[in-house]
C-alpha cells in the first residue's frame, strides 16, 4: 500500500495500539495467577487453573486460579482481620490510601487499558478513553467521600466484609464501582472477577501493594460462579454487592434469604431510547451509537430498545441505517474500531439467535455489509424494526449489538412503552422540548435517565435500577448508604416485656355496651372480609378483647388494586400530603383517649405505657409532616454543562407488616414514612393488637386521606404473608412481624426482586428517638432517579 | 436537522428542474451514478423545512470531541491524508497590506506546495501537488492570476463588502461581476447576519439569491460566519437557506470573526449539506475557514468529513480549507514521514 493507492482511497488504514508492555507483563508472571489475599499471590494447596483468553483472537493470555472454597475462607479471614483497624484509622486515612490508588490507576493507564481490551475484546478507543478514566474519577471522588464520611455521616458505620462479584463487560469499571465505596467506608472486600475478565483485577491488585494498603483490606480471588457461590454463602460475609444479569441476581437473593446479608444488585435491563419529532434527529442517531454500539451492546444499560415517534420513523431509521454502514467492526487493539469482539462464542451464539427470533417475529432486519475478522466472536451491528411490544426482542435483554425498534404516536404512548417492561435500569430521551422532555423523564420507571445524551456515567452520580434491574446505587452520596448501616443505639432499649397479667388497672374505662365490628379497609371504604370468618383478639392474660376480620388472599389482591387506583397520590403535591399527615395527627390527638385505652386493652400494659405510645404516634405523624416537603433529592456536581438532578421518588405500592410491639405507633410511623413520600401501602397490622389499626381507619376516613392510599387488611399473618410477599404489583415490603419470617420474606419477594427491609430491632431504636432512624425510614421510603440534563445553545 | 418525511432526490441534470422521486436515501448513496453538478442550482425557499432544523449543542460538542479519538491515521495513511489536506486549500490572504509581491510568493508556493526533495523520498511526485485555490480580495486578482499562468489553480476573490458585508447592495452585487470579468473563477460572499439573528430567511433566501446571479458563471461559496450566528441552530438554518438559494459552496467564516471554524459549527453544516443533498440530490461543498494552523486539525476535518458526508466529498470540488499558516505545518510533518525526524518552519519555503 503506498500513499499514491492511499491518496485516491482515502481509507483509514490500521492503526494498531502496541501489545508489547502488556505481553510483557503477563510474561513476567508466567502467565499464571493465584489469587491475591492478605496482600499476597497464595496457590491453593491443590490449585486448579482455567483459562483466560482473548475473545478476539482465540489467543490463550493466562492460567488463572480457580477459587475453591478454602481460597474464599482464607480471603473472608484476611478481610475479617484487616477490617476493624482499616476503620478504625479514619477516614482522612482512609482517603490517602484510595487517593493513592487512583494516582497508580493514571499511572498505569494505558497499560491497564490495553490489557483489558486484550481480556474482554472491546476497542482500545473505549478502555483508553471511557473505563481506566473513570475507574480513576471513581477512586479520586471516593477518596473525598472517606474523609468527609466521619463528619458527614457519623451515625453511619461499615457493615465489615463485603463480597463482590463483577462482571466481565465493564471488568474494571464495575470493580471500582464496588470497591471503591467499600473500602471508602471502612469496610474490607473479597472481590470475584468474572472467569471471562480476571486480569484487569489481578493487576489492580498489584497496585494495592504498590500504595501499601494495609493487608487484607482488599482480596481478590478469581474463579467462576461456583467460587462465587462460596462468597455469597460465606457466613462472615456482611454485604454482597453483585452486578450481572437478572437470573443470577435472583439467584443470590435466594441464597441469602436466610442469613439477611444486606445486598445491592445491579442487573439486567433494556432500556428505552425515546426520539420525539421535535428532536435533533442526527444527533440521536449519534446517540445511538453511543447507546447500543458502545462495548458491542454488552451494556446493562444499553439503549437498547428505540422508541422512535411514527411521524418521524422512516426517515429517522433510514439515518440510523446509513450511520450502520460507517462502523467499523475489527480488532479491538485497532484506534480506528468502533465495535470489538464478542465476550465469548456461548454470547454470540446467544445473539445470533435471538436474531433469527425476531427475523421469525416478523422484525425487519439490517446488518450493514462489513468485513468481520475471520477469527474471534464479531457480530455485526443490527437493526430489528418494525417490532411490536409483543414482540420477545422488544422484552427480552440481549447483551449484544442489537437494536430493536418500535414506534409510538404520542410522547404519553412513548412513557407507557418505555415502562411496559419487567426491567428498569435507564433511559434516554431525545426532544428538543425541555417540558416534555421532563415530563418523560419524571414517569420512566428507571433509575437513570439521560435527557439528549446517553451512556454517560460520573463518580459523583448515582447509578441503579428499579424493579428487576436490581436495587441499590453505586456512585454519589446515595452510594454509601449502601456500604455503611445506622451505628447501633448506643443504649438500646429492649423491648419492654409487656405485663403478663395480673396488673391491677385501677382507673379502667368501663366497656361500651355496643358492639363493635372492625373491617377491613380497602380502597377508603370498611369491607367485610371475603372469607367471612372472624378472629379474637386475645390479651396476654387470653381474655376475648374484641375480634377482626379475618383477610384471605383474595383480600389482599382487591386491597392491592386499592391502591393501584390511588396512582395519583404519587403526583400529590408534598404539601398536600403534609397538610394530611398534620391532620391525622390533629384527629387522633382528639381521641387520644380512646386510643390510649385500646392499647391498654389489648396488651394490658402499663396506662402511662400506652399514653406515651400514642404520644409517639401523634409525634411520629408531625414528623413525616414535616419531612414531606423537605426530603429532597440531590444536584449532582458532574461535568460541566451537565446537571444531574437525583430524585427521590416513592416506590408505588409498599406492603408494610406490622410488629406486635407498640400496635399503633408501629403501625403509624411505618405508614406515614411512606405516605409522605407518595407511595401507597398495603398493611397488615399487628397480629397480637390489631384494633389499635382498626381503631385508626376511622382517623383516616376523617383527615381526607385519598381512598386507596392506605388499605388494611387484618389476619393470621401465616395466611397472608405469602400472598402479599409474591403480589408482582407491590414493590417492596417493610416487614416488623415476627423475625423468624423473616427468610421466608426474602425468597418470595424473588420474583420481582421487592426491595426488602426487614426492621427488626430498628423499630425499638427509632421509639428511642435515635436519630440515625430518623432518615433510614424516609430512605426507604423512596428510590433515587438520577436525571441527566445537559445544557448550552 | 432538517427532517425529510420523504427522500426526495433528484436524479435529472437539468438546473432549473426539481423532480422528486421516492428512492430510498440508503440506495442512494450505495449506487454511485448520480453525478456531481458542477453547480447547485438551489431549490425554492421551504420555510417548513427550516422550521424543523434542530441541533443540540452537548450532543454536537460530544460528537465532535468523540470523533476525534474514534478514528486514526498512521504512516503512510497519514503522509496520503495530508497531501490530501494541501489538494483541498485555499491558500489564502487576506490582510489590508497585501501587495503583488506578496501575492506572487503566495500563488507561486500554491503551485510548489511541498519541496521536490520530500516528495521525492515520499515516492508521490506523480501526484502533482497543487492546492486548491488561491484566495484573495478584489485587488489582487490580477497579480494572483499573473503568477499561476500556466497552471489550472483557480483564483477565488472574497466579495460583497467582506467582511462585514455591509456596504450598499448594488455595489456588492456590481464587486462580485467586477471580480469574475477580472478572471476570478470563485467567489467567496459574505451574507447579513442581521438577517440571521432576525430570523428573517426571506430576505437572506433572497440575498444569496442574487449574489448567484451575479456570480455566473464561477462558484458561489457563501461565508456564514458561524461565529456571529450565536447558536448552533442559527447556523444549520443559515446554511440551509444559502442552499437552497444556491450556494456551490457554504464556508463557516471570514477569518475575522472572534471565533471561526470550530468542528460543532462545521459538524452542524455538513449534516445540512447532508441533509440538502437527500432532498434534492444536488451536493454542496464545505469549507471551513480561519483558525485551522496545525496538520492534526486538518486531518480531524477530514474525518469528519469522511464520516458524516463520505469519501466522495473528499475532493477540491466539494472541499476546502481556508487557510494560510497550515501548509507550513503539513510540510513539517510530511518531512517527518520522510525522514523520521521532527522537522522545523524555516526548512520549507515561505508562500
Amino acid at each position: 500500500m503506498n500513499a499514491i493507492n492511499i491518496f485516491e482511497s482515502m481509507d483509514y488504514g490500521p492503526s494498531p495500539e502496541s501489545t508489547t508492555d502488556a505481553d510483557q507483563w503477563l510474561e513476567n508472571r508466567g502467565r499464571k495467577f493465584g489469587h491475591y489475599i492478605a496482600g499476597q499471590y497464595r496457590q491453593s494447596t491443590k490449585p486448579k487453573y482455567f483459562t483466560t483468553c482473548n475473545p478476539a483472537t482465540g489467543e490463550e493470555l493466562a492460567q488463572i486460579a480457580s477459587g475453591t472454597k478454602g481460597d474464599v475462607d482464607r480471603a473472608v479471614d484476611a478481610a475479617i482481620k484487616a477490617q476493624r483497624k482499616w476503620h478504625r484509622i479514619g477516614g482522612y486515612q482512609r482517603a490517602k490510601y484510595l487517593y493513592a490508588i487512583a494516582r497508580g490507576i493514571q499511572k498505569h493507564a494505558r497499560l491497564l487499558a490495553v490489557l483489558e481490551t486484550m481480556d474482554n475484546g472491546k476497542p482500545i478507543r473505549e478502555t483508553r478513553d471511557i473505563d481506566i478514566p473513570l475507574v480513576a474519577r471513581h477512586f479520586y471522588f471516593h477518596a473525598g467521600l472517606a474523609q468527609l464520611g466521619d463528619t458527614e455521616l457519623p451515625d453511619r458505620i461499615p457493615h465489615g466484609v463485603c463480597g463482590q462479584i463483577v462482571p466481565w463487560n465493564f471488568p474494571l469499571l464495575m470493580l471500582a464501582w464496588k470497591v471503591a465505596p467499600a473500602i471508602a467506608m471502612g469496610n474490607t472486600v473479597v472481590l470475584k472477577p468474572s472467569e471471562h475478565t480476571p486480569i484487569s483485577a489481578l493487576f489492580f491488585a498489584e497496585i494495592l501493594s504498590e500504595v501499601n494498603l494495609p493487608t487484607g483490606v482488599v482480596n481478590v480471588v478469581t474463579g467462576d460462579g461456583i467460587t462465587g457461590e462460596h462468597i455469597v454463602k460465606h457466613a462472615d460475609i456482611h454485604k454482597i454487592a453483585f452486578t450481572g444479569s437478572t437470573a443470577i441476581g435472583k439467584r443470590i437473593r435466594h441464597l441469602t434469604a436466610e442469613d439477611n446479608k444486606s445486598l445491592t444488585l445491579e442487573l439486567g435491563g433494556k432500556s428505552p431510547f425515546i426520539v420525539c419529532s421535535d428532536a435533533d434527529l442526527d444527533s440521536a442517531v449519534e446517540g445511538i451509537v453511543d447507546a447500543i454500539w458502545l462495548n458491542q451492546g454488552e451494556v446493562c444499560c444499553a439503549g437498547s430498545r428505540l422508541l422512535v415517534q411514527e411521524s418521524i420513523a422512516d426517515t429517522f431509521l433510514a439515518r440510523v441505517r446509513k450511520r450502520m454502514d460507517n462502523l467499523r467492526v475489527g480488532s479491538p487493539l485497532d484506534k480506528s474500531t468502533d465495535i470489538g469482539s464478542i465476550i465469548s462464542r456461548k454470547q454470540r451464539n446467544h445473539i445470533s439467535e435471538m436474531v433469527a427470533l425476531g427475523k421469525e417475529e416478523k422484525g425487519i432486519v439490517y446488518q450493514p455489509q462489513l468485513p468481520l475478522p475471520p477469527n474471534g466472536f464479531f457480530y455485526p451491528p443490527t437493526l430489528v424494526s418494525g417490532l411490536t411490544p409483543s414482540s420477545v426482542l422488544m422484552r427480552e435483554e440481549i447483551f449484544g449489538p442489537v437494536l430493536v425498534s418500535m414506534t409510538f404516536r404520542t410522547y404519553r404512548e412513548a412513557i407507557n412503552l418505555a415502562n411496559n417492561s419487567k426491567y428498569g435500569l435507564a433511559a434516554s430521551v431525545w426532544s428538543e422540548n425541555i417540558n416534555m422532555a421532563l415530563e418523560i423523564a419524571h414517569e420512566l420507571q428507571c433509575g437513570v435517565v439521560w435527557i439528549n445524551s446517553t451512556n454517560t456515567f460520573d463518580a459523583a452520580a448515582g447509578f441503579g435500577g428499579y424493579k428487576e434491574s436490581g436495587f441499590g446505587r453505586e456512585g454519589g452520596w446515595e452510594g454509601i448508604d449502601y456500604y455503611t448501616k445506622p451505628k447501633p443505639s448506643k443504649s438500646p432499649v429492649q423491648a419492654k416485656a409487656k405485663s403478663k397479667g395480673g396488673v391491677v388497672h385501677e382507673k379502667k374505662i368501663p366497656e361500651s355496651l355496643i358492639d363493635q365490628t372492625p373491617k377491613l379497609y380497602i380502597g377508603g371504604r370498611k369491607v367485610r372480609p371475603d372469607g367471612g370468618y372472624s378472629l379474637k383478639v386475645l390479651n396476654p392474660q387470653g381474655d376475648i378483647v374484641g375480634t377482626v376480620g379475618k383477610g384471605n388472599r383474595k383480600d389482599i389482591r382487591n386491597a392491592v388494586e386499592a391502591a393501584g387506583s390511588a396512582s395519583s397520590w404519587k403526583h400529590s403535591s408534598a404539601y398536600n400530603r403534609a397538610q394530611i399527615l398534620y391532620f391525622l395527627a390533629e384527629n387522633l390527638a382528639m381521641r387520644e383517649t380512646e386510643f390510649v385505652r385500646r392499647i391498654e386493652l389489648q396488651t394490658m400494659c402499663d396506662s402511662r405505657d400506652a399514653l406515651r405510645e400514642v404520644r409517639a404516634s401523634i409525634e411520629s405523624l408531625f414528623y413525616f409532616a414535616s419531612w414531606a416537603d423537605k426530603f429532597e433529592g440531590k444536584i449532582h456536581k458532574v461535568a460541566a454543562k451537565k446537571t444531574v438532578m437525583a430524585l427521590n421518588e416513592p416506590l408505588g405500592i409498599v406492603g408494610v407488616v406490622c410488629p406486635n410491639q407498640y400496635p399503633l405507633w408501629g403501625f403509624v410511623t411505618m405508614m406515614a414514612s411512606l405516605v409522605s413520600m407518595g407511595n401507597r401501602c398495603v398493611v397488615i397490622p399487628s397480629e397480637a393488637s390489631p384494633l389499635s389499626s382498626t381503631d385508626f381507619t376511622q382517623i383516616l376516613d376523617t383527615s381526607d386521606v385519598p381512598a386507596g392510599v392506605v388499605n388494611l387488611i387484618t389476619g393470621n399473618h401465616d395466611d397472608l404473608l405469602k400472598t402479599l410477599v409474591e403480589h408482582e404489583d407491590i414493590e417492596a415490603i417493610w416487614f416488623a412481624g415476627c423475625s423468624t419470617h423473616n427468610a421466608m420474606v426474602n425468597e418470595l419477594s424473588v420474583g420481582n426482586l421487592k426491595r426488602i427491609w426487614l426492621l427488626e430491632n430498628n423499630l425499638n431504636c427509632w421509639y428511642d428517638k435515635n436519630s440515625s432512624y430518623y432518615k433510614e425510614f424516609l430512605k426507604h421510603s423512596v428510590e433515587i432517579k438520577n436525571i441527566w440534563i445537559p445544557f448550552g445553545e | 436537522m432538517a427532517k425529510l418525511k420523504k427522500n426526495h432526490i433528484i436524479e435529472t441534470q437539468s438546473p432549473a428542474g426539481f423532480n422528486p422521486t421516492n428512492i430510498d436515501s440508503r440506495e442512494l448513496t450505495q449506487n454511485k451514478l448520480i453525478p456531481i453538478k458542477a453547480q447547485n442550482p438551489g431549490i425554492e425557499l421551504d420555510h417548513g423545512l427550516i422550521g424543523e432544523i434542530q441541533a443540540n449543542p452537548t450532543a454536537i460538542i460530544h460528537r465532535t470531541t468523540t470523533l476525534k479519538n474514534r478514528r486514526s491515521v498512521k504512516s503512510h495513511w497519514q503522509t496520503a491524508w495530508l497531501l490530501k489536506a494541501i489538494t483541498l486549500m485555499d491558500l489564502t490572504t487576506l490582510a489590508g497590506d497585501d501587495t503583488s509581491g506578496r501575492v506572487t510568493r503566495l500563488a507561486t508556493k500554491a503551485q510548489n506546495p511541498v519541496s521536490m526533495e520530500i516528495l521525492q523520498m515520499l515516492k508521490v511526485e506523480e501526484l502533482n501537488l497543487q492546492v486548491g485555490a488561491v484566495c484573495v480580495y478584489h485587488e489582487m486578482i490580477a497579480p494572483a492570476l499573473d503568477a499561476l499562468k500556466g497552471s489550472s489553480i483557480p483564483v477565488a476573490a472574497v466579495s460583497t463588502g467582506f467582511p462585514a458585508g455591509l456596504t450598499p447592495f448594488d455595489l456588492r452585487l456590481a464587486e462580485i461581476r467586477e471580480s469574475i470579468s477580472r478572471g476570478a473563477r470563485e467567489i467567496d460572499v459574505v451574507i447579513s447576519r442581521r438577517h440571521v439573528l432576525t430570523e428573517n430567511w426571506e430576505e437572506l433566501y433572497n440575498e444569496i439569491k442574487l449574489f448567484k446571479e451575479a456570480c455566473n458563471p464561477a462558484k458561489l461559496k457563501v461565508i456564514l460566519a458561524t461565529g456571529e450566528l450565536a447558536i448552533l441552530r442559527n447556523i444549520g438554518k443559515a446554511s440551509m437557506v444559502a442552499m437552497m438559494a444556491g450556494a456551490d459552496f457554504i464556508k463557516t467564516s471570514t477569518g475575522k470573526e472572534p471565533i471561526n471554524a470550530t468542528l460543532p459549527a462545521s459538524l452542524v453544516m455538513v449534516r445540512a449539506i447532508r441533509s440538502y443533498f437527500q432532498l434534492t440530490g444536488n451536493r454542496v461543498g464545505f469549507k471551513p475557514a480561519g483558525g485551522i494552523s496545525k496538520a492534526k486539525e486538518s486531518l480531524q476535518y477530514l474525518m469528519l468529513i469522511k464520516e458524516e458526508l463520505g469519501t466522495e466529498w473528499l475532493t477540491p470540488g466539494l472541499f476546502r480549507f481556508g487557510a494560510s499558516s497550515l501548509l507550513n505545518d503539513i510540510e513539517r510533518q510530511l518531512e517527518h514521514q520522510a525522514t523520521g525526524r521532527y522537522s522545523t518552519s524555516y526548512r520549507h519555503p515561505q508562500g
